[in-house]
C-alpha cells in the first residue's frame, strides 16, 4: 500500500469487519467506528427476555464466500451438518428441500427428478454469474481493462462454462418470474410455494414479479457456497479476525459526519466529539444513510442525489422472536428437524397474496413465515429446557397505513395464529416475545428502511447500477470515501463479497 | 421543502393571456403572436424595425410576464441557490440581481436567468424556461420552500436611450441612484413596484415588476408620456429582443445551444465553458451540480466554443457552416445570425470545433442566399469578437443619462 496510510471504516457490519481486515492485513492503519455497543450489524447475536438470544436479523446463512477465507487466512468455523428447507404442511406431511434432493410424504417421483435437475440448472447459472459477483460490476460505458477482464469472464463462463444450449436457456429464463419457472418445474404447491418464498424474500416483490429469478439465483449462489447455518458465530469470528489484523474498533460512538473538503474525504467527525483524519473513509451504511445524512446533498450533484433518494429501500420483512418454555412441536418433525430452515408458505398464490397487501401499505392477511430454532443446536441461547424461535414475517411494509405502534402487536398475534395451526399449543409455551418491525429494524441498526439487503435487490439497483449509476464500482463521487455494504455490488445477505469487493477496489487504486 | 399546488390550468384557453393583455392586443396592429411559457406573446406588434429602433434609439417596453419566475425562500435559501448555480451567490447582496448559469451532474448548462436578491434570504429566480421540476429535484436536503410564481407577479421590461426619462415622466420615484444590477421597492403613480435596471439589450433599461391587479394603470402610466407627446414609447415583440440580444451578447438557451436533460444525442449538450461563460463559473466556492465534471472538463483542452462573429459583406450566414478556410474543412456551425442595423455589419453566434483547445486562424462562413429565386453562394471572412457587439456607456452611467 503506497498512497492511503490511514482508513476509517464506518459501521461495524459483517461487510465492515472484512473490508477492514483486508485493509489492515495490507497494512493499512484502519480504524472502525460502529454506533452499536457490539459488531456485526444484522449478523450479530440479539438478546431478548430474560437469557433468550437470536441472531439479530441474519438468522440462517450460508458460509461466507471460501475466498474470503482463503484471503483473509481465517480459521474455518466448522462446517455446518447439511441442512434443508422444510416446506411446512398443516397436515404434517411436510417436504423436505435440500441441496442434493428433495423428499416428503406426497411429493411425486416427477417432482423429485424436476428437483435435482433443477438445482443442478440452476447451480450452473449461479455458477456462471459468479463471475460477476466475485468482482467489481463493470462499467458499460468507458470500460476500462478491468471491467473488459470481467465481462470476458463473464461471457465466458456463460459461453463456455454453461455451454451454448444452457447459455440460451439461462437467456430465457434470467428476466423471467419465479412463478413462471417453477409451474414449468413441478407439480407439488408446497414444493413451489417454498422455493418461490426463499427467492423473493427479503425484497418487495412476489413470485410473479419479473426478474425475480435473478433473486432466486442470488439465493443459489449463496447455497453453493455450503450449507446454511444459524447466525450465532459469524460477528465474534469476523471480529476477532479484524482484531488480529489490527483494526482499531470502536463501538458506541456514532459517525455524525463525514467530512469533506474540496470532493476529497478527509475523515468524520463522531458523536462524542472527536473527528478522526483518515486517507480512506470506506462506509459500511447504506447508501441513503452515507451520502444524504453522512456526506450532506451540498456535497454532491443535484441529479445524483435524486436519484439515491430515489432507490427502493423500504423493507418488508419483520423479525418475530419468540421464547418457548420447552421444544416446539410439530406434528411429523422430529426434534432433529428442528435445526433445518422451515418454511410456511403453502403455495405460490400464497406468497403473492402475502405480497399484494404490502403494496398497499397493510400486513399481510396470511404472511410467509421464515422460522429458524438456534436453540436446537446452541443450548447457551435459552435457559435449559428452553428453546428459542426466530421468525422472518413477510409481508409487514415499513410504510404501514396503520402505523407500526398498532402494528407490532398485529404482526405478532398473525404469527401466533398461523403457528397454532401448525404447532397446536406453541401459544401457552411463550414466554416472552418481541417484534422488530422494518421501522425498528432502522432504529436498531441503521438501515434506511430497515432493509435487510440496504435496498432492493432488482436489476435496475443492481449489478453496475447498485446502489445508483455514478456510484457503482465501490468508489462515490467523492474521492477517498468508497462503499463497502450491502448497499454495493453485489448486494445484500452474508456473503462477505461487498466487503471484500470494495477492499481489493481501494487496493488496486492506491497501488496505482 | 415545501410546493404550492398549481393553479389549473384552463385548457378551453390554450394560451394565457398576460395581465397586460388588454393593452398589448390594441398596440399589435400585426395580430403576429407567439407562444412563450404558455402565454400569448408578441412577435411582432407593428414593424421589427420601427420595434428594434425602439430600442436602440427611444423607448421600448416588452411583457416580461411570461419569463418563469420562482421565489425562494427558507433557512437553507442562500445554500440551496450556492448548490444550484456556478457563480457564488454569498456575493449576491440583498437589493442586487446576479446572471447565472446551472448545470446537470455533467456540468452541462440547464437553463441561465438571474438571481434577485429581493430582501435577506428572499430570493427570486428568472428562468428562460420551466424550472421547477428540477429546482424541486435539486432541493433534496435543503430547507427551502420554492413557489412558481410566474402568474403573481406582471412584469414590463422598459429598455432604451430615453428609459430613464420616460420613467422618471411617468413618476418612479428612486430611479436616478439605481445602479446596473440594483433593484429597489418604489412606486409610480401611485402604484407600488419593484423596479431592477436589468435587461437583455446592452444598454439602458429597466424591469417592473407589480401585482397583476396594478398591470394595466402601470402601463398606462408609461405610455401616458408617449400620449402627452413628450417622449416616443413603443410596444415591441419577440423578433426585435433576439436582434438586440444577440447585439448585446446574451445567449439565448434552447436556441444557441441544446439545453441539457433535453439533448438525445450524446455531446450535443453544452458546459459554460463551451459557451464562452468562463467568466461565471467559481470553482472557490462550495460545491455546485457540476462542478466535479467541470474540474474534470477544465483540465482537458477545450474541445469546441460558442464564439461571437462578425462577418464581411452584407449577407446574413443564415444557416450557415464555418470552415478554417475558404473551401477548407468543417469545423462549425451558425446557430444565430442578424444584420445589425446599428453597427451596419452581418453577426453571428458559431459553434466551433477547437484544435488542440485553440480556434482555427481563420473563420469563413459559407452563405447560400437567393437572387431572384435563384440560389447562389458566397463566402464571408469571420472576425471573433470576445466583447459584446453593442454595449453603450449609457447601461452602466449612474445616475443615467437623460434626453
Amino acid at each position: 500500500m503506497t498512497k492511503a496510510k490511514t482508513a476509517l471504516v464506518i459501521g461495524g457490519g459483517h461487510n465492515g469487519l472484512i473490508c477492514a481486515t483486508y485493509l489492515a492485513q495490507a497494512g493499512c492503519q484502519v480504524q472502525l467506528v460502529e454506533r452499536r455497543d457490539t459488531v456485526g450489524g444484522g449478523a450479530a447475536l440479539h438478546h431478548f427476555g430474560e437469557g433468550y438470544s437470536v441472531p439479530a436479523l441474519a438468522q440462517m446463512h450460508h458460509p461466507l464466500h471460501p475466498k474470503i477465507a482463503k484471503e483473509l487466512k481465517l480459521d474455518a468455523p466448522a462446517p455446518a451438518p447439511a441442512s434443508a428447507i422444510i416446506a411446512l404442511s398443516r397436515e404434517g406431511q411436510h417436504l423436505y428441500l435440500g441441496e442434493n434432493g428433495a423428499t416428503g410424504t406426497g411429493l411425486s417421483a416427477e417432482d423429485q427428478v424436476a428437483y435435482i435437475a433443477f438445482k443442478q440448472e440452476f447451480g450452473a447459472y449461479a455458477k456462471a454469474l459468479g463471475a460477476l459477483y466475485l468482482n467489481t460490476a463493470p462499467r458499460l460505458k468507458d470500460f476500462d481493462l478491468a471491467d473488459g477482464t470481467v465481462l470476458a469472464k463473464l461471457g465466458w463462463q456463460l459461453r463456455f462454462g454453461l455451454g451454448r444450449d444452457a447459455m440460451r436457456e439461462f437467456l430465457r429464463v434470467g428476466g423471467m418470474n419465479v412463478y413462471d419457472i417453477l409451474n414449468e418445474k413441478f407439480a407439488s404447491p408446497a414444493l413451489k410455494g417454498a422455493l418461490a418464498a426463499q427467492a423473493v424474500l427479503g425484497n418487495h416483490v412476489g413470485p410473479r414479479t419479473p426478474t425475480t429469478a435473478l433473486n432466486y439465483l442470488y439465493a443459489r449462489f449463496q447455497e453453493l457456497q455450503g450449507p446454511a447455518s444459524h447466525g450465532t458465530q459469524i460477528a465474534d469470528h469476523l471480529r476477532d479476525a479484524a482484531s488480529d489484523a489490527g483494526v482499531s474498533i470502536t463501538t458506541g460512538v456514532a459517525v455524525e459526519q463525514i467530512m469533506v473538503s474540496d470532493g476529497v474525504a478527509t475523515g468524520a467527525s463522531l458523536s462524542d466529539g472527536r473527528v478522526i483524519e483518515a486517507d480512506i473513509v470506506v462506509s459500511n451504511a447504506d447508501a441513503k444513510a452515507t451520502f444524504l445524512n453522512l456526506v450532506g446533498p451540498a456535497q454532491l450533484d443535484a441529479m445524483l442525489t435524486h436519484r439515491i433518494s430515489k432507490t427502493r429501500t423500504n423493507g418488508d420483512v419483520s423479525k418475530v422472536n419468540l421464547a418457548l418454555d420447552s421444544a416446539p412441536d410439530f406434528a411429523g418433525l422430529n426434534a432433529d428437524d428442528l435445526r433445518h430452515r422451515m418454511m410456511i408458505a403453502p403455495d405460490m398464490r400464497y406468497v403473492e397474496r402475502a405480497f399484494n397487501a404490502s403494496k398497499y401499505g397493510e400486513i399481510s392477511q396470511a404472511p410467509v413465515l421464515d422460522i429458524a430454532c438456534p436453540s436446537a443446536v446452541n443450548g447457551a441461547l435459552a435457559p435449559a429446557g428452553h428453546h428459542v424461535l426466530s421468525i422472518n414475517v413477510s409481508f409487514t411494509p415499513y410504510r404501514l397505513k396503520q402505523g407500526w405502534d398498532e402494528g407490532r402487536a398485529v404482526v405478532l398475534q398473525k404469527v401466533l395464529d398461523i403457528l397454532e395451526d401448525y404447532s397446536p399449543g406453541i401459544g401457552a409455551k411463550v414466554v416472552a416475545s418481541e417484534v422488530l418491525s422494518p421501522v425498528d429494524i432502522e432504529a436498531q441498526y441503521g438501515i434506511t428502511g430497515g432493509h435487510w439487503h440496504h435496498g432492493e435487490m432488482s436489476i435496475d439497483q443492481g449489478f453496475m447500477m447498485r446502489p445508483v449509476h455514478g456510484t457503482a464500482q465501490y468508489q462515490t463521487p467523492i474521492e477517498g470515501l468508497f462503499l463497502c455494504g450491502a448497499a454495493a455490488h453485489p448486494g445484500g445477505g452474508i456473503t462477505g463479497l461487498p466487503g471484500r469487493n470494495a477492499a481489493r477496489r481501494i487496493l488496486a487504486k492506491a497501488a496505482r | 421543502m415545501t410546493m404550492e399546488k398549481p393553479a389549473m390550468h384552463n385548457f378551453a384557453q390554450v394560451l394565457e393571456p398576460s395581465p397586460f393583455h388588454d393593452r398589448i392586443v390594441a398596440h399589435t396592429l400585426t395580430q403576429n403572436w407567439a407562444e412563450w411559457n404558455g402565454y400569448q406573446t408578441v412577435r411582432v406588434a407593428d414593424t421589427v424595425a420601427s420595434e428594434y429602433f425602439a430600442v436602440r434609439s427611444s423607448c421600448s417596453v416588452m411583457d416580461l410576464t411570461p419569463m418563469e419566475k420562482y421565489r425562494i425562500t427558507g433557512p437553507d435559501a442562500l445554500d440551496f441557490l450556492n448548490r444550484l448555480v456556478t457563480r457564488d451567490i454569498s456575493k449576491l447582496k440583498p437589493g442586487r440581481v446576479m446572471y447565472a448559469v446551472w448545470c446537470n451532474d455533467k456540468g452541462k448548462v440547464i437553463d441561465d436567468g438571474t438571481i434577485f436578491h429581493l430582501a435577506p434570504g428572499d430570493y427570486r429566480l428568472c428562468a428562460q424556461h420551466h424550472q421547477l421540476d428540477w429546482l424541486l429535484l435539486s432541493s433534496i436536503g435543503f430547507d427551502v420552500t420554492i413557489a412558481k410564481e410566474t402568474a403573481d407577479i406582471a412584469a414590463l421590461s422598459v429598455q432604451g436611450p430615453t428609459a430613464y426619462s420616460v420613467l422618471a415622466a411617468a413618476g418612479a420615484k428612486g430611479l436616478e441612484g439605481l445602479k446596473p444590477f440594483g433593484i429597489i421597492e418604489t412606486e409610480m403613480a401611485g402604484i407600488k413596484l419593484t423596479i431592477s435596471r436589468t435587461g437583455f439589450t446592452g444598454d439602458l433599461g429597466y424591469e417592473l415588476w407589480t401585482d397583476p391587479d396594478n398591470a394595466l394603470a402601470m402601463w398606462d402610466a408609461i405610455f401616458a408620456i408617449k400620449h402627452k407627446g413628450l417622449l416616443d414609447v413603443r410596444l415591441i415583440g419577440l423578433d426585435a429582443l433576439e436582434m438586440v440580444r444577440i447585439e448585446a451578447g446574451f445567449i439565448m438557451p434552447g436556441w444557441d445551444f441544446n439545453t441539457a436533460e433535453n439533448v438525445v444525442r450524446a455531446d450535443h449538450d453544452r458546459s459554460p465553458f463551451e459557451l464562452g461563460l468562463d467568466w461565471i463559473v467559481k470553482f472557490d466556492k462550495p460545491y455546485f451540480t457540476g462542478k466535479k465534471a467541470l474540474l474534470e472538463e477544465r483540465a482537458r483542452p477545450a474541445r469546441r466554443r460558442l464564439v461571437k462573429l462578425s462577418l464581411e459583406g452584407n449577407r446574413v450566414p443564415s444557416g450557415s457552416f464555418l470552415f478554417d478556410r475558404k473551401d477548407g474543412t468543417n469545423v462549425g456551425s451558425v446557430v444565430a445570425h442578424m444584420w445589425s442595423p446599428i453597427l451596419k455589419t452581418a453577426l453571428a453566434y458559431g459553434d466551433v470545433e477547437l484544435t488542440k483547445g485553440a480556434l482555427p486562424d481563420q473563420l469563413w462562413a459559407e452563405i447560400y442566399y437567393q437572387k431572384e429565386l435563384k440560389w447562389r453562394l458566397a463566402w464571408a471572412k469571420c472576425t471573433v469578437h470576445s466583447a459584446p457587439f453593442w454595449q453603450h456607456e449609457r447601461r452602466s452611467k449612474t445616475p443615467p443619462l437623460t434626453s
